[in-house]
């Protein structure tokens, strides 16, 4: 009976292969097969051009470059640098103000100027792109399987079982769990990996050329972009198209690249191996993009014998109390045992989004709060602003217990701390100048108004670097790391003893993201406040923060000195947190990588 | 971009400015609807105040030449462009066309006006507390407006329009009430169809304000210690300014519809005011013979309402982001030919 059914299966499998390799290919095959090694694409003075307000702009600079198959080519560059542009232009994928010209040679197929018909058999088939958010580029209203079929039947004539068997073969590669069930699962029934898996084997449906990867784990937690990483490493290895890689993070350049373009401003000021860019540098760009990037300690993994720090919040099932304060000052922010729950909503049940929750920051102190997404950190700093509720537990902010605070007891309480947001897009009311967001807080409490408001206004922009006639913008005239600035300027307006900074760079570039946080650093020696520095960034708060705290699922896993959490994590969670942080070295993120494996191919047997 | 780069300051009002005059059927609609004003008011005056038309009273005369209108335009009546005494020519009271049309103008706009204000007031009300307050206001409000919603306009309007002329004869009021009322039917009956029109835009304030309460920056005020009011006055009513515009200058061309469907059935507005729904229904029966008293205030209905209706559909595109202009072909064509001209007389200066 057993031997039957594996017989069976085996059939099954023969008749998937078969089927696709008896497949009539509907869509032009260009140039034929490829080698590991041959030349798929040459790119010559492509230049791409918007149509902004009255003109052309020039977002991409006669970009030349060309591209084997089995290798990745990491484009790198900050936001607006033309790096997406410039290869979305090989798909026609410009939006209708935009205009590429020059020449982009696909095995001997013009990809520039060709017409839509032709361009509709290129993409999927031979040059396929992965997104950077799997959620938006997945149809919500149809299962993955659908999805990946639609891909296939459109470029192969080829039967529905036929299809099906491919797209499950295709999502066992890409390492989806149960793929026949997961085959009907719609999008939404996936984590963020497992659609960034899906769209990866949408993307490998027909065997591509060339694959462009748009930032394919800009979106994703560090945790699960070091295994889509993983997982789009071994399949390098195994198909043999060339792969374009567009990112921000020079952590995952060194983790995947063979070469790499640096792009500025539409221009490419840097080009060539993976060595080169990152040993010897030529162009200050390059130089100051490398020296930009946080670097985790590098001592990371010497789980030496200096004895196991107390970090770990429970020992054995039984939670280790708060250490006594080491002054007699209050400390700026005590939570006692805290529990946060977002209330029942219609037929959602109720959901707590932390639970247990012991943490103490003494006054003048930089606590790190690290964790997934969805892990409760952003819950916590809200929270500690009062912007939800404490269900258990007590809080306490300055020597306020503001635990069960009504909305008048909060006003006062309200002076005393201040948030920083993560997006400084929206934090900032669009319709308001800035000067004005930033002295909304001194109007409120302290009642100042005309000279002596704008005064202080003027003494905050000073103390955030900014020019004072910046106070008459609107927020959508700033950078990000302008608005960013304005962000904080507000928040310590009326020196606060408290600031909560919700991942504050996460949405800046690396090298603002640099120049804000050496600003932070400065404003903490100058103002004395304590804060609570929410990241998911590791090598961020490491940097920032005299102690970390690790969320995990709702709950602190640990909390201790940064030292001790990044060169001797305790808890298993914070061991893989640390191990998937990239760092911008090949040779360090080799070794890194390696290590990185061991515990995910550990975890994965003890699960 | 990077952070040094200069970003050139531009307000969002100059923005949206900037994109509606591009708009070229807005900007029609804008002229038109200013012309059809000025010409009212210069003619007809504008309250007490008289304008420069001869017939400031509406006054029954001698009809002439059958009352056919006395304008001419070259090529289509006569040879050459002329006025004449009546140029819209004369009912059958012999009454002037001309200054019956262009005070019913006035009236129509008086409509729109007022009745946008009203919806304008309690819709935006009952949107953004429902919006900003959830939970059970948002209840209460939303089944009031539900309650609204299920009221036929037409039909409210027959009702009130007969209500208001009988009740005071009912409740034995003396006749300066009714003449009261009479004299001010217009002002009445814009305030009741405001009254039931506000219902859409509180819709729409509601689920604006629900997205809005949403993002960073009310958080951040809260933060702050800004009072729920002024979050909802400073903070989130600018950034909802976009749809409330938009919707109130729509809602006003149906207005002028609406009040013309009304006085036509006879529910709207009461002799001696003048509209141009009711000089339609006024004159229903001479049409077959005297087809202008049909045409003219036909014409400035839907001059008015497809003016406003442009203007609000030209402010909408302004004021979403996402209707990007796509220029022309040959636009972009020839900003291309320019840049490369450009950069051939660059290569020739550096060459040479």
């Amino acid at each position: 009976m057993s031997t039957d059914r594996t017989a069976g299966k085996h059939a099954s499998r023969e008749r998937a292969r078969s089927a696709f390799t008896d497949a009539i290919k509907l869509s032009r095959d260009t140039g034929g097969p490829v080698a590991k090694g041959d030349v798929i694409l040459t790119v010559k003075d492509l230049t791409v051009r918007f149509w902004v307000g009255d003109e052309w702009f020039t977002a991409v600079d006669e970009m030349s470059y060309q591209l084997r198959a089995g290798e990745v080519l990491a484009i790198v560059g900050e936001s607006g640098s033309g790096k997406t542009q410039s290869s979305m232009s090989l798909l026609g994928l410009l939006p209708a103000t935009g205009r590429a010209t020059g020449s982009a040679n696909l095995k001997g197929t013009e990809l520039v100027g060709m017409s839509i018909q032709e361009l509709r058999e290129i993409r999927g088939n031979e040059i396929s792109v992965i997104f950077q958010e799997p959620m938006t580029a997945l149809n919500p209203v149809y299962t993955v399987g659908f999805q990946i079929v639609e891909t296939l039947r459109t470029h192969y004539l080829m039967n529905p079982r036929a299809a099906k068997d491919r797209a499950i073969e295709l999502m066992t590669l890409v390492e989806i769990p149960d793929p026949a069930d997961s085959f009907h699962k719609f999008p939404h029934q996936l984590s963020g990996g497992q659609r960034q898996r899906i769209m990866i084997a949408q993307a490998l449906a027909c065997e591509p050329k060339l694959l462009v990867a748009d930032e394919p784990t800009t979106a994703l937690d560090v945790t699960v972009q070091a295994e889509i990483l993983k997982l789009m490493r071994e399949l390098r290895e195994r198909v043999s198209a060339g792969i374009i890689l567009i990112t921000h993070d020079m952590g995952v350049v060194a983790d995947m690249a063979d070469r790499i373009i640096v792009m500025k401003d539409g221009v490419v000021v840097e080009h060539g191996t993976a060595e080169e860019v990152f040993h010897h540098p030529q162009h200050p760009y390059t130089q100051q993009l490398l020296a930009s990037v946080p670097h985790l300690a590098e001592s990371v993994g010497d789980e030496a014998a200096q004895g196991a720090p107390r970090t770990l919040i429970e020992v054995d099932g039984r939670p280790v109390p708060l250490t006594e304060p080491a002054s007699g000052e209050p400390p700026a922010l005590l939570m006692e045992d805290v529990a946060i729950v977002y209330p029942k909503q219609g037929r959602r049940a109720e959901f707590r989004a932390a639970e247990h929750v012991n943490l103490r920051i003494d006054a003048g102190e930089v606590i790190g709060l690290v964790g997934e997404s969805g892990s409760g950190k952003t819950t916590i700093g809200r929270a500690a602003v009062a912007l939800l509720p404490v269900r258990e537990g007590r809080l306490t902010v300055a020597g306020h217990d503001i635990t069960h605070a009504s909305l008048k007891e909060l006003k006062p309480f309200r002076k005393t701390v201040g948030i920083v947001f993560q997006d400084p897009g929206s934090s900032l009311n669009p319709r308001l100048p800035v000067g004005e967001s930033i002295g909304e807080p001194l109007l409120l409490h302290e009642g100042l108004r005309g000279k002596q408001l704008s005064n202080r206004v003027e003494a905050l922009l000073d103390s955030v670097h900014l020019p004072r006639a910046m106070r008459n913008r609107y927020p959508h005239e700033l950078s990000g790391g302008q608005r960013q600035r304005i962000g904080i300027a507000r928040a310590l307006a009326l020196n606060p003893k408290l600031l909560i900074a919700d991942e504050p760079t996460s949405a800046l570039d690396v090298s603002v993201q640099a120049r804000v946080l050496t600003l932070f650093q400065e404003l903490q020696e100058q103002y004395g406040f304590a804060c609570l520095f929410i990241s998911h960034d590791l090598a961020v708060v490491e940097q920032v923060s005299s102690r970390i705290a690790v969320m995990h699922h709702g709950h602190l896993v640990e909390v201790g000195d940064t030292i001790d959490i990044v060169t001797r994590p305790q808890h298993a969670y914070t061991q893989r947190l640390l191990s998937a942080v990239p760092v911008p070295d090949p040779d360090e993120q080799r070794k890194r990588r390696e290590m990185r494996d061991a515990i995910i191919e550990r975890e994965h047997l003890v699960s | 971009m990077g952070e040094g780069q200069e970003v050139e300051g531009l307000s969002q009002g100059q923005i949206v400015w900037s994109r509606f005059i591009r708009h070229r059927g807005a900007i029609g609609g804008l002229i038109t609807i200013g012309l059809v004003t000025l010409s009212s008011i210069l003619m007809m005056g504008i309250g007490p105040l008289d304008g420069l038309w001869r017939d400031q009273q509406i006054r029954s005369g001698e009809v002439l030449n059958g009352g056919r209108p006395t304008l001419t335009l070259p090529g289509v009546h006569g040879s050459e462009f002329a006025i004449g005494m009546h140029p819209f020519g004369q009912d059958s009271l012999g009454r002037d066309y001309f200054a019956q049309v262009m005070l019913g103008v006035q009236t129509s706009l008086f409509v729109a006006l007022v009745l946008g204000v009203v919806a304008l007031t309690i819709g935006v009300t009952v949107g953004a507390l429902a919006g900003y307050y959830r939970g059970k206001v948002d209840m209460a409000l939303m089944r009031v407006t539900d309650l609204v919603i299920t009221l036929p306009v037409i039909v409210m309007g027959a009702v009130l329009g007969s209500l208001v002329a009988k009740l005071p004869l009912r409740l034995n009021a003396g006749p300066e009430v009714s003449a009261w009322i009479r004299e001010n039917m217009p002002l009445l009956l814009a305030v009741a169809l405001g009254c039931i029109l506000w219902t859409g835009l509180a819709r729409l304030v509601r689920s604006e304000f629900l997205t809005l309460r949403e993002r960073e920056f009310v958080d951040s005020a809260r933060v702050a210690g800004a009072s729920d009011f002024r979050i909802i006055v400073k903070h989130m009513l600018p950034n909802s300014v976009g749809v409330i515009v938009v919707n109130t200058t729509l809602l006003m061309s149906a207005a002028v519809t609406l009040e013309a469907a009304l006085s036509f059935v006879g529910f709207g507005i009461q002799p001696p005011s003048i509209s141009l729904g009711r000089l339609i229904q006024e004159n229903q029966g001479a049409f077959s013979t005297r087809p202008w008293l049909f045409w003219w205030p036909g014409l400035f209905i839907m001059l008015i309402a497809l003016s406003i209706n442009f203007i609000g559909d030209g402010l909408r595109d302004a004021f979403d982001p996402r209707t990007k202009k796509i220029p022309s072909a040959r636009a972009m064509a020839k900003a291309e030919r320019q840049l490369l001209e450009r950069a051939q007389t660059e290569n020739k200066e550096v060459s040479s």
